[in-house]
């Protein structure tokens, strides 16, 4: 049985670990009625990483790390970034983009078009992907790179936040950024109220390379969106704390067992907000921070989704343009009203997105993530009703952490949908590859 | 797929006609719902629930021409749904009530009775959970009745029936576990419909539409068994421990 990081909506799967191309090839080849998918480390919160009655593939084996002299990374698939972070400081260099967290792997990265917190500065994932290499449907191995045919082109952008429908990719080469130590230099503002968090970030986003807020939702009327910015830049030489040594790769200190009951009611998590906006200085500038805690705040618990209890939660993220910077407010006034305990509220920055990719998420403007707890049909009618307005104001929700839009809803904030489709006919007629989120949002 | 908020996104109605069925398939759409099928023989009652689904909302309404009772059609029919997109909840909603008197004076009407209420579920219900395991998910939700909880003078010939089905559907939700199909059987005491329009209804009698909600619950929660009303639990494990003689002459 496979589920997302969510833990909602699983699927039984029969789950392959090829250890070769030949294999995986032949997997392929054999698909049956229901078909392949490659997972990665199952990060995603939704069904994106699940194909009910088929087949899955873990490419673990494909997991070998390259740095070259000019800094590019080879990487295999299934290397998880937690593992290419120590190499990479090593030779003073770190990921073009990170998520949130370091437990994914290439393949998921390159599948989502993954943003992080520079992404105002240095886009997505893919644009910085030089080149891909991606087993598809006919048995064939493609090295798809950026100077490529047109065709070639046209596949590679597809698949960079195709999640996975286009074909299995099996090894990537991207770019990389200098870090000279392995710290941050952090400025910390608390904002009391929402504008102010608003104000701060798009003042200072052309001044920094890392920047985001995390909002609280919890608090009512004025104070509703109250906040901690914060903005990071790489330490140059000199700057840096020694002793901010890159984290090893193994495991999260600290984990939560399977609980039969979610201890995140609404007070607990009231509380926990409260103190974590205490927690944070009023005003700090430049203080060296260790990467880990900086980029991956939430990696230091491990399996923290298991406080959602067994009916799991879900990640309600969207992107607006400038325009429709209210949904913010928004969103938060809704989710508040309904009582839903949210938790671990996060606002970032878009800069423009990348067009050429028909389902890659970001787009110039703001882009909110809220975790939920997966409860009843009036959370699910209320989350309808900002889909609506999300998509009034520009907007669109993003497929790796979706796990309960409709079809119409993703149609119309990916106006290229019917591009990738196209892309896809041409690559994979049968649908071989395919998921429970394809099925479910007629990808 | 149905969705992080137990959201289907198609139905398979058997017994398209039935009152509980369809009550319960208007509690599960969403504007997620895309896909109703209703498998029943083919009546105006038939084509007024198909019309009654696509005034409720429902994009897609569909029908296939089902007789219960003839188990060797189940196969081919079930094939003929499974054929298109996938079928996340499956209700298991036909039957027969009868009437005690006469099927007890003509045995043939009973065995008739056990047939659709009892054969059609057996055949149904294997049938619908084989596809569901090759789906790898998906849920069966099986229409039984309190009545099978303890044979009584009044009803025991559709009760024997209930209880066949009821307890063929327990053993079929534990054989499923981890294959990710789920079972619901949800056990109604009195339900005022058509079926029992001419009765006049016991204590706690509830609505199609309170069964349908206790549907809806029991597929977010993941249950195996729900009462509608849920104190009927209660009320039945009571009956259940009464003895003979003085159950005989209770007014149930
Ligand atoms: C705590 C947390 C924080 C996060 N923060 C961010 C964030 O800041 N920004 C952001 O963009 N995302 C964020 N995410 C989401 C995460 O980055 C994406 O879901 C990512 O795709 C997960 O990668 P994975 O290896 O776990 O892939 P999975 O979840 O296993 O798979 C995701 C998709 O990738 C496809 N895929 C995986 N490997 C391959 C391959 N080799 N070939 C083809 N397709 C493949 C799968 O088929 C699937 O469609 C966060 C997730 C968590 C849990």
């Amino acid at each position: 049985m496979l589920h997302g990081w969510g833990g909602t909506a699983p699927s039984r799967a029969h789950v392959v670990h090829p250890g070769t191309l030949e294999e995986l090839a032949a997997v392929v080849a054999d698909a049956g009625p229901r078909g392949v998918l490659v997972r990665g480390a199952g990060r995603s919160y939704g069904d994106a990483a699940q194909n009910g009655g088929g087949t899955v593939l873990d490419l673990s084996a494909f997991s070998s790390v390259r740095v070259l002299d000019d800094g590019d990374v080879v990487a295999g698939a299934g290397a998880v970034l937690a593992h290419l972070v120590p190499v990479l400081l090593r030779r003073g260099r770190f990921l073009p983009v990170t998520p949130g967290t370091r437990y994914v792997t290439v393949g998921g990265a390159v599948a989502a078009d993954v943003h992080g917190k520079n992404h105002h500065v240095d886009s997505s994932f893919g644009a910085h992907v030089r080149r891909l290499d991606l087993l598809t449907a006919d048995g064939t191995l493609r090295r798809l790179c950026r100077d490529g045919s047109p065709a070639e082109q046209r596949l590679l952008d597809a698949t960079l936040g195709g999640m996975g429908l286009t074909g299995a990719v099996t090894e990537v080469q991207f770019g990389t950024v200098p870090a000279p130590t392995a710290s941050i230099l952090v400025d910390t503002h608390r904002a009391d109220d929402l504008d102010t968090v608003m104000a701060l970030m798009a003042e200072g986003d052309d001044r920094h390379r890392y920047s985001v807020a995390w909002v609280d939702g919890t608090v009512a009327g004025a104070r509703l969106g109250r906040g901690v910015v914060t903005f990071g830049d790489h330490a140059p030489e000199g700057d840096g704390d020694p002793r901010h040594r890159t984290p090893p790769p193994g495991e999260p200190r600290v984990g939560v067992p399977p609980l039969p009951v979610s201890p995140l009611h609404r007070h607990a998590v009231a509380a926990f907000n409260e103190a974590w906006f205490r927690r944070a200085p009023r005003r700090r500038i430049a203080e060296p921070t260790p990467l880990a805690p900086f980029f991956y705040p939430l990696d230091a618990v491990g399996g923290w989704n298991r406080l959602y209890g067994p009916s799991g939660f879900l990640q309600y993220q969207f992107a607006v343009p400038d325009s429709g910077a209210a949904m913010v407010r928004r969103t938060l006034e809704q989710l508040r009203a309904l009582r839903v305990p949210a938790y671990l509220t996060v606002l970032k920055r878009f800069g423009p997105g990348r067009d050429a990719s028909p389902l890659s998420f970001p787009m110039a403007g703001w882009t909110l993530a809220v975790d939920v707890p997966a409860r009843d049909a009036a959370l699910a009618r209320a989350l309808d009703r900002l889909d609506e307005q999300v998509l009034e104001a520009g907007g669109r929700l993003y497929l790796a952490k979706d796990s309960r839009a409709v079809p119409a809803t993703i149609a119309a904030g990916y106006p290229q949908l019917d591009r990738f489709r196209a892309v896809r006919r041409d690559v994979d007629p049968d649908g071989v590859f395919v998921s429970d989120l394809a099925r479910r949002l007629d990808l | 797929m149905s969705d992080a908020l137990h959201r289907p996104s198609s139905v398979l109605l058997l017994g398209g006609t039935s009152d509980i069925g369809l009550a319960t398939v208007r509690a599960l759409a969403s504007p997620a719902l895309r896909r109703v099928v209703l498998a029943a023989r083919p009546s105006p009652a038939r084509d007024a629930a198909v019309e009654q689904l696509t005034e409720a909302g429902v994009p897609e309404v569909c029908v296939r021409d089902f007789d219960a009772a003839d188990t060797a059609s189940h196969a081919q029919v079930l094939d003929s749904v499974f054929a298109g997109p996938d079928v996340d909840v499956v209700v298991v909603a036909f039957g027969v009530l009868g009437e005690q008197r006469e099927l007890e004076e003509a045995p043939d009407l009973a065995v008739e009775l056990a047939r659709v209420n009892y054969l059609g579920g057996v055949s149904s219900c294997l049938l619908a959970a084989q596809r569901l395991r090759r789906q790898g998910h998906g849920s069966i939700v099986v229409l039984s009745s309190v009545a099978g909880d303890r044979p009584r003078r009044s009803n025991f010939v559709y009760g024997s029936s209930k209880a066949g089905l009821d307890s063929l559907a327990r053993g079929l939700a534990d054989s499923l576990r981890g294959t990710g199909v789920h079972v619901l059987v949800v056990r109604p005491g009195f339900v005022r419909s058509s079926m029992t329009e001419h009765l006049d209804p016991a204590p706690l009698a509830v609505t199609p539409a309170d069964v349908a909600a206790a549907v809806v619950d029991g597929l977010r929660r993941g249950s195996t068994v729900v009462y509608v009303p849920r104190v009927m639990r209660l009320v039945m494990t009571g009956l259940r421990h009464v003895p003979g003689p003085i159950f005989r002459r209770l007014p149930v």
